[in-house]
């Protein structure tokens, strides 16, 4: 057993040397996110936001030129990411593995980044226990809690008395209804029902339908991107569940902008909590949306492209912290309580959970010079998630 | 087919035995799986998951292949165990690695009896398509039971003790895949007796025409029970190996998207001659870093290609064309 | 309460319709041919494809369109049939499946390169948006169309089946191929435009179905199942079993969320194996 220790560490050390020898010159960073199968949006999304920080801030930090080595998983296969998170230690010598769309990739990675000490940027994948896997995560997106728990208390605060919560039955939507009940009945709220859709659903009429027969004073909804936020939009207005009769609580998914596009009129009124807003008025991120549009043919930016944007931004300054070095311990200390404004607004790394702190943004869907839009009507700043230590 | 000719007549026995003995490329090939040790270490995981994904095709060769079942939900069977283990170990604290992978071969085994009764009761595009409805529904199962499953999230696992207690697994792979690699061997061997026997050659008599088989006595309906149970079995343990070696499970082991992968590979490699899955697990994984390496996105066009390729050029596969090739009879 | 139950019967009715006429075409094209063309949904994704671009980059209305994506998709049907399909109709179910499988992986990640990954919206003229009332139940105005359409053609179908020379013609071949060759029959003329028929179908069942489920390129996978489901219990080479599988699939699907939502997901497959147990050959199957 010592001797295959030994053996092992004899080869780590001198692929080590010859990649430290390199690695004077470049910082590696691998990025893991599914870039085939039915999250190929997402990680192409994702990896526009990469790519616009890279192009406006070059691709030289601390001395260092930057490379990025690309790893498909193919979808939520947490083997998959496994395997590519060990590949790009062992074989490709990554300083930095970044990405992870999906939580089971950043679970299966998890592992790697703990035992090879290497920085790990987690820049979309949302349940809380992402960041409580390995000491080297740090996360640049959001988390569903730190969203739904703060709007289901403002929900309350605001006066809505019930609700019906309809989510999608998978496990970021059970993070949204429980986060959401947690936060509503905490403040005072009730929840009437609750169902939840399968995922790959077609056909929402049965559950509108349900939703209908508890006549709720508010209905909260969760369902993610793609043909489900416009097809559910549908269907909820052609049952005459819209505003000012009842209220249409969500979280931003619902109104991401091909969603509106295709709700039309009957978007209208629909308020939802997000962490990034397209069309929040402020130059930062008004400079921002152009320049991706601009490099993406006229496709707009969303939560992904901000993850992926802000997750290479961590990694540019931390490395301008500690000047170059690319050792996991001292990536973390220096991203550990880093705190910036981003296109989304003001945020920061929490120094004891590596987790994002930011602010959460309620909106409205408003008319704005003719279009409908999302119009940010209330900001909770500094949002931490809510479940870390808890578990 | 057999050769029937007159010249070359023998007893089916005689027969057989020459069908089990082996081959010097067998061996050969044998002990060239253990070349990644030494020549390429940095590739010990991926050869892990290709050794995994081989168990996982010998078992579906062996119902695809010898008896003739297509089935589009084996993945039921490779989740089963995947979960069996992975909850061995979280909930009840068992890493055990050997007894956990009986465990999960044992409990995928006991399923797959269960559903066998299904199975033998239909045919052609209804047999399709009761595999794929049962394949779909233990999906959905295992995400209304996330509170069990870690559903769509997948659950993060302490790391499997030690094989034999003394082998632990490291970074690098080397556990991993010499865990894998003994199990695929011995999973190998106990399929190479099978479908070399009496039992084997039934089976073949089931695929080639199952409405005769009545008439020379056997007893088909059984005979592909017990196929069926035993591959699930291997395929529960192909899982269980998966998620010992990676030390995560998430819903995707059950998934329609495992079960067609691994017909593909069977396809590519060529059914019904066991290497035939070793071969195209090989070819599939490379052919995906190789592809996915170029261009992620369009990896799919590649593997589609490939598909139609061999399916209209090479339909018995890679191994199939090679021994046409060579002049050998099935 | 009932009123309840006609709307929820309403919408599943209109969604079973959908599959119908995503599906007939390969009911109809197995049981004759005998060949599992899979590749049915990216036929389906064709028609959706052609849809968007003439409306958005032509600007024709939705009406148009749709005849257009049936075209489309059967034309392309027709390429395919005669160069690749054919050599594989004596090849056995698992050639055919994988065969078809590769096909909708290519046909995915040529929408992809062509189109992105992005959800494809399109925007209906405004007398099909919105919903009616009727007896204080709101129906919505694009599902009372789907299944309007469904209808039409499912009287066109049946009365072309039993009415022309060439729904004659598809009778025997279905009925028994070879005895209808050595009548001189022209088989493989049969096939041909039957093959055509239905994937202009699927291309236009694609294209009505842009406003109920969205448009990605993983649209040949994601009804593939459905499609499939509706086909094996309804029974391969029946009009009436596309009908009623479709139908049944729909309302079935639809009143299992509503009344029982926990078991929604899981209904449909546990129907799909207990009816293929019960009757093999599917509700209105001739094998």
């Amino acid at each position: 057993m010592v001797k295959k220790i030994a053996a092992a560490m004899a080869l780590g050390l001198c692929l080590g040397t010859a990649s430290v020898a390199y690695a004077q010159e470049t910082v590696k960073i691998g990025v893991i996110l599914p870039y085939s199968g039915p999250f190929a949006d997402a990680a192409n999304q994702l990896q526009a936001g990469i790519d616009l920080y890279i192009a406006k801030h070059g691709d030289e930090v601390a001395g260092k030129k930057i490379e990025l080595i690309k790893k498909d998983t193919g979808g939520p296969a947490a083997d998959a990411a496994q395997r590519a998170a060990q590949e790009l230690v062992v074989r490709d010598g990554v300083d930095i593995l970044a990405g992870f769309a999906l939580t089971p990739e950043a679970l299966g990675a998890a592992p790697v980044s703990e035992e090879a000490q290497k920085l790990m940027v987690v820049m979309n994948a949302a349940t809380s226990i992402v960041t409580e896997q390995s000491p080297y995560i740090v996360r640049t997106s959001v988390t569903i809690p730190q969203l739904n728990t703060a709007f289901g208390q403002w929900a309350a605060e605001q006066g809505v008395k019930q609700a019906y919560t309809l989510v999608a039955d998978y496990g970021p939507g059970h993070d949204a209804e429980k986060s959401f009940s947690a936060g509503f009945t905490g403040a005072g709220g009730t929840i009437v029902g609750s169902d939840r859709t399968p995922v790959a659903n077609p056909d929402f009429s049965a559950f509108v339908q349900r939703v209908r027969d508890a006549n709720p004073e508010a209905v909260y909804i969760f369902v993610p991107g793609g043909a489900q936020p416009a097809a559910i939009g549908k269907a909820l207005v052609d049952r005459g569940l819209a505003p000012p009769d009842v209220k249409i609580l969500a979280q931003g998914e619902l109104t991401h902008p091909e969603a509106l596009q295709s709700m039309g009129e009957t978007a209208r009124g629909i308020i939802t909590t997000f962490h990034y807003t397209l069309e929040r008025d402020d130059p930062l991120n008004k400079e921002y949306v152009e320049g991706y549009t601009a490099a993406n043919n006229g496709r707009e930016p969303d939560l992904f492209s901000i993850g992926g944007y802000d997750g290479m931004h961590l990694i540019y300054e931390a490395l301008k912290k500690t000047n170059g070095d690319t050792s996991g311990d001292a990536l973390v200390e220096a991203a550990k309580g880093m705190s910036w404004q981003s296109p989304r607004g003001p945020m920061s790394i929490d120094p004891e959970t590596r987790d994002v702190v930011q602010t959460v943004y309620i909106r409205e869907v408003q008319e704005v010079d003719g279009k409908l839009q999302n119009v940010i009507i209330h900001e909770i700043p500094e949002v931490k998630d809510p479940l870390h230590g808890t578990r | 087919m057999t050769n029937l000719s007159p010249a070359a007549t023998t007893s089916p026995h005689d027969w057989m035995k020459r069908q089990s003995r082996w081959s010097p490329v067998e061996i050969l090939f044998w002990l060239a799986t253990l070349l990644p040790f030494f020549l390429f270490p940095t590739y010990l995981t991926l050869a892990s998951q290709i050794a995994i994904a081989a168990l996982f095709a010998i078992s579906v060769d062996l119902i695809l292949g010898y008896a003739g079942i297509v089935t589009l939900g084996h993945a039921m069977f490779f989740g089963l165990g995947a979960y069996t283990a992975a909850l061995l170990s979280l909930r009840m604290g068992w890493g055990e690695p050997i007894t956990a992978l009986i465990m999960a071969g044992a409990v995928a085994g006991a399923v797959g009896f269960v559903t066998s009764f299904l199975i033998v009761r239909v045919q052609h595009l209804a047999l399709i398509m009761v595999t794929l409805g049962l394949g779909l529904l233990t999906y959905e199962l295992a995400n209304s039971l996330t509170w069990l499953t870690g559903g769509t999230d997948g659950l993060r696992l302490p790391r499997t003790w030690p094989v034999l207690n003394y082998f632990r697994f490291d970074l690098w792979g080397y556990t991993a895949y010499g865990f894998s690699l003994a199990v695929l061997f011995v999973a190998f061997l106990v399929s190479r007796r099978i479908v070399n026997s009496s039992f084997g050659l039934s089976l073949r008599g089931i695929r080639e025409n199952v409405k005769r088989m009545p008439a020379i006595g056997s007893e088909y309906r059984w005979h592909l029970q017990k196929i069926y149970t035993i591959s699930a079995v291997l395929a529960g343990m192909a899982g269980g190996l998966l998620t010992q070696t990676t030390s995560t499970v998430a819903l995707d082991v059950l998934s329609f998207q495992r079960s067609a992968d691994v017909v593909v590979m069977l396809i590519l490699g060529g059914t019904g001659r066991l290497y035939g899955a070793i071969l195209g697990a090989l070819i599939y994984f490379i052919a995906r870093d190789q592809l996915a390496g170029v261009n992620p996105q369009y990896w799919y066009f590649g593997i589609g290609l490939l598909l139609m390729v061999v399916v209209l050029f090479m339909p018995k596969g890679i191994l199939g064309g090679l021994a046409s090739l060579m002049g050998r009879k099935a | 309460m009932l009123g309840n139950i006609v709307i929820v019967l309403f919408d599943g009715f209109a969604f079973g319709m959908l599959l119908f006429v995503l599906s007939v075409g390969l009911s109809v094209t197995l049981g004759l041919m005998n060949f599992i063309n899979l590749a049915h949904g990216a036929f389906g994704m064709l028609g959706g494809y052609v849809t968007v671009t003439v409306m958005r980059h032509l600007g024709f209305p939705f009406l148009l369109a749709l005849p257009m994506a049936f075209i489309a998709a059967a034309m392309v049907s027709v390429v395919f049939e005669r160069t690749l399909f054919r050599r594989l109709y004596r090849a056995g179910e698992l050639n055919q499946v994988l065969f078809t499988i590769g096909l909708v992986f290519v046909a995915a990640a040529v929408a992809t390169y062509l189109f992105g990954t992005a959800q494809q919206p399109i925007i209906l003229p405004s007398w099909l948006r919105g919903s009616i009332e009727i007896a204080g139940m709101r129906f919505g105005v694009y599902r009372i169309f789907l299944i309007a359409i469904s209808l039409a053609i499912v009287a066109l179908l049946v009365f072309g089946i039993e009415r022309t020379r060439l729904g004659a013609q598809i009778r025997a071949a279905v009925d028994n191929q070879r005895v209808a060759q050595g009548l001189g029959l022209d088989v493989e003329r049969v096939f041909a435009i039957t093959f055509a028929l239905g994937s202009g179908l699927a291309g236009l069942g694609g294209a009505l179905a842009i406003e109920i489920v969205g448009l990605d390129p993983a649209f040949g996978f994601h009804f593939l199942v459905y499609v499939l489901i509706v086909v094996s219990v309804g029974g391969l080479g029946s009009i009436t079993g596309s009908f009623v599988g479709a139908a049944l699939l729909g309302i079935g699907d639809v009143a299992g969320k509503y009344f029982v939502p926990e078991i929604g997901s899981f209904l449909i497959y546990v129907l799909l194996v207990a009816i293929l147990l019960i009757r093999p050959t599917g509700l209105f199957g001739r094998r």
